[in-house]
C-alpha cells in the first residue's frame, strides 16, 4: 500500500521533471540566448573559423531534438554539464549554492511559519478587536510590498545607517572559508532571511486567522462553551488542533514562493545562493547552469508539495484512519 | 407525572433576546435590533420533561444558548432567570454550564472532529454510563467521524450524563434519526427525568414530544403562545388553548393533515400585534394592535385574548 503510493509519487515526479525539461529546453532554444558567444567572451578574441569549429564541436548546428536527447542522456548519467560562467561542473555549483540557499530559505521558512501562525491565532481569537485590526492591516501592507523593495529598505536602514548587519554576502569579505565562524554566517543571514520571511508570513497569518474564525464559529466550539470551557481552554484544546494542520500544509506548499522570493532577496543582498546563481546564469547566457537550476528547483518545490500531501495523511485522523 | 416541588430547577421570567445588526437596506451604519425572543416565561421542575416545540426559525435553539449564557457577543438579553431559586448572572452561568446545566446538542458536528471520543467525554463513571447506553468500550478511541448515527447520539447524551447535571437541555435530539432511534432517545430523556432531573426538550417534532413530555410550551415567532399539558394533545384540538396549537394539532398526519395558510413572521418583520394574527381566523382589530399577555387557563397558559376554557373537561 505504502510502496504503491510511493511508486505513484515517483512516477509523478519524473513525469513532471520530463515536462519541465522539455519546456525549458524549448524556451532556451527559441530565445536569443547564445551560449557560444558567452563561451567565446570568456576565451578571448576568436576568428569566425574558430567560432564555427566551436559550434560544430558543441553540436549547436544540429537539430533541437537531437541536442535535447544528448543533454538528457547525459543528465541520466549524472552529468549536468559545465557552467560557462563559473567554468565548473553545474552539479558542483548547485550543491554549493544550495547549501547557502537552504540555510537562508529554512530560516525564513521557520520564521515566517512561526510568526505567521502566531499572529494568525492572535487575530482569529480577537476577531474585530484592536489587535486584529492592527495586525491585519500590517499583513495587507507587507503582503503587497515587493520583496526586493523591502530588502532595499532594510539594507539602507539596518546595514548602511545603523550598521547592525553586513551589507551583503554570506561571509565577511577577505576571509578564508575555513576561518568563518558560525556566528559570522548567521550575522550575514539575518537580514536576507528576515526579508524573505516577510514575504510569506502575511499569507500564513491571514489564512490562519480565517481558519481560526471558522473554528471558533463552529458547532463544536459552541458545545465546548456549553460544557464550561473558557477562552484559553478552547484555544488549547480545539483552536490549535484544528488550525495547525492547514497552516503546516500551507507552509510546505509555499516552497515555490520561497524559491521565487529567494531569487530577489539573494540578489538584493548579494547573497551567494541558488537564487543569485539563477539570475547570473540567465543574464550571462549560461545555459547549462540555467537548465540545471530549473530542474533542481522543480524537484525542490515538488518535494515541498509532496511533504504537505504526506503530512496531511499522517496527521489528519480522518484521512489516516480511513486508509487503514 | 411531574414531581412538583416548590422551587423549580429553572425559572425563566420575561426573557428577551435581541441582536444588534447593521441594517444594510438603506444605511450601512444604522444599527438595528432584531428581537428574536420576547417576553418568554417558563419553569421546569425536577422530575419533569418540558418540551419546547416550534417550527424552525422560531428562535428556540437560541433559548438554550440564552440559558447557558453562550449567545454571540452581539446579543442583548433582558429579563431574569433563576436556577434553583438563585438569580443567574453571567458569572454564575459560567459556573453552572457543564456542571449543573448540561446541553445535549443535535448532531455529531458538535464534537471536535480531531479529538477521540475518550478525550471529549471524560470524568468518573464513564465506563458505567457507556454500558448503560449500550456503547462498546472501544468507542473511546474512535474519532467522531467513525461513529454511526445512533452511537453518535448516545455519545452526545453521555456528555450530559457524566456531568451529573440537574438540568439537561436537549436541543433537537431527534432529526435525522429513524423512528426507533428517536423513540429510544426520547425514552432516555424520560428516564433521566424520572431519576429526578429536569429536562428541557427543544424540538420541532410535536408528535413525538407529547408522548414523552409532561408539558409542552409551544413556541411561535420567539414567543411562547401556549403551555399545554401532554394529555391535552391526546384529548384533541378542543382541549388546546391557542389557535396556533389547535392548527398544529390538526396538521398532524393522524389528525387530518390539514395545513395552515401563511408563514411564521421572521425577526425584523414582526407584525405590531399578536404574531399569529395574520394567519388566525379568530382575529379582531385588537389582535392587530396589541400583543396579548400570557395568562393562565385550565392548568396551562395561553397568549390569546379570545381563548376559552374547554367546555367538556374543565368547565
Amino acid at each position: 500500500m505504502i510502496l504503491k503510493r510511493f511508486a505513484i509519487y515517483l512516477i509523478r515526479v519524473f513525469s513532471l521533471l520530463f515536462a519541465v525539461s522539455v519546456i525549458s529546453f524549448a524556451l532556451v532554444s527559441a530565445s536569443p540566448v547564445d551560449p557560444v558567444q558567452q563561451y567565446i567572451m570568456g576565451a578571448g578574441p576568436v576568428s569566425g573559423e574558430q567560432r564555427s569549429e566551436i559550434e560544430a564541436y558543441w553540436g549547436v548546428d544540429r537539430p533541437a531534438a537531437e541536442r535535447y536527447f544528448s543533454w538528457t542522456s547525459a543528465l541520466l548519467h549524472g552529468d549536468f554539464g559545465v557552467s560557462l560562467l563559473y567554468r565548473r561542473p553545474v552539479i558542483e555549483i548547485i550543491s554549493e549554492r544550495f547549501r547557502n540557499s537552504l540555510a537562508l530559505m529554512m530560516c525564513a521558512w521557520v520564521f515566517s511559519g512561526v510568526i505567521g501562525y502566531s499572529l494568525g491565532c492572535v487575530m482569529g481569537m480577537n476577531r474585530d478587536r484592536w489587535q486584529d485590526k492592527i495586525i491585519r492591516k500590517l499583513c495587507y501592507l507587507l503582503g503587497s510590498i515587493p520583496t526586493f523593495w523591502i530588502g532595499l529598505v532594510f539594507l539602507m536602514v539596518f546595514a548602511v545607517v545603523l550598521g547592525w548587519f553586513p551589507v551583503g554576502f554570506s561571509t565577511p569579505i577577505g576571509m578564508r572559508d575555513s576561518e568563518v565562524t558560525i556566528w559570522q554566517r548567521l550575522h550575514h543571514l539575518v537580514l536576507p532571511a528576515f526579508t524573505l520571511s516577510l514575504m510569506s508570513f502575511s499569507n500564513t497569518a491571514l489564512h490562519t486567522r480565517q481558519k481560526m474564525i471558522d473554528v471558533m464559529n463552529s458547532e463544536y466550539i459552541l458545545f465546548a462553551r456549553a460544557r464550561g470551557e473558557g477562552r484559553w481552554t478552547l484555544f488549547w484544546r480545539h483552536g490549535l488542533r484544528n488550525t495547525v494542520l492547514p497552516a503546516v500544509t500551507l507552509q510546505f506548499a509555499s516552497f515555490a514562493e520561497l524559491f521565487g522570493g529567494s531569487v530577489l532577496a539573494e540578489n538584493v543582498f548579494s547573497y551567494p545562493g541558488l537564487g543569485s546563481a539563477v539570475a547570473a546564469a540567465g543574464l550571462n547566457s549560461d545555459v547549462p547552469l540555467l537548465l540545471g537550476i530549473t530542474l533542481f528547483s522543480t524537484l525542490f518545490v515538488c518535494v515541498g508539495n509532496m511533504t504537505a500531501n504526506l503530512l496531511y495523511g499522517i496527521i489528519d485522523p480522518q484521512i489516516r484512519e480511513v486508509r487503514q | 407525572m411531574a414531581n412538583k416541588q416548590d422551587v423549580p430547577v429553572l425559572e425563566v421570567d420575561g426573557l428577551s433576546v435581541s441582536f444588534r445588526m447593521y441594517d444594510d437596506t438603506d444605511n450601512m451604519l444604522a444599527q438595528k435590533n432584531l428581537q428574536v425572543i420576547s417576553d418568554l416565561s417558563m419553569h421546569v421542575h425536577a422530575g419533569e420533561v418540558l418540551a419546547v416545540a416550534g417550527s424552525s426559525g422560531s428562535g428556540k435553539s437560541l433559548l438554550a444558548s440564552a440559558i447557558l449564557g453562550i449567545l454571540p457577543e452581539n446579543a442583548a438579553v433582558g429579563g431574569a432567570m433563576r436556577y434553583q431559586g438563585q438569580e443567574m448572572t453571567p458569572d454564575s452561568q459560567r459556573r453552572l454550564r457543564g456542571t449543573e446545566i448540561a446541553l445535549v446538542p443535535q448532531s455529531v458536528s458538535f464534537l471536535d472532529p480531531l479529538m477521540r471520543v475518550g478525550a471529549q467525554v471524560h470524568g468518573d463513571g464513564r465506563a458505567h454510563i457507556f454500558r448503560r447506553l449500550g456503547l462498546p468500550e472501544e468507542t473511546v478511541s474512535c474519532y467522531p467521524f467513525q461513529l454511526s448515527g445512533g452511537m453518535a447520539r448516545r455519545v452526545l447524551v453521555s456528555t450530559a450524563l457524566i456531568t451529573n447535571a440537574q438540568l439537561i437541555i436537549a436541543d433537537e435530539p431527534t432529526p435525522g434519526m429513524s423512528l426507533d432511534q428517536a423513540l429510544e432517545a426520547l425514552r432516555f430523556f424520560r428516564e433521566t427525568a424520572d431519576d429526578g432531573k429536569a429536562v428541557i426538550l427543544i424540538t420541532h417534532d410535536i408528535d413525538l414530544a407529547f408522548s414523552f413530555a409532561d408539558r409542552i410550551a409551544v413556541f411561535y415567532a420567539g414567543m411562547i403562545v401556549e403551555t399545554a399539558r401532554a394529555e391535552d394533545f391526546s384529548t384533541g384540538a378542543d382541549a388546546l388553548r391557542h389557535p396556533y396549537t389547535k392548527a398544529l394539532w390538526r396538521a398532524l398526519p393522524q389528525n387530518g393533515f390539514e395545513p395552515i395558510a401563511g408563514f411564521q413572521p421572521y425577526a425584523g418583520s414582526m407584525p405590531k400585534g399578536c404574531p399569529f394574527a395574520p394567519r388566525c381566523s379568530f382575529r379582531s382589530p385588537r389582535c392587530e394592535q396589541e400583543i396579548p399577555p400570557i395568562r393562565d387557563l385550565c392548568e396551562g397558559e395561553v397568549r390569546c385574548f379570545y381563548a376559552q376554557p374547554h367546555q367538556g373537561k374543565y368547565a
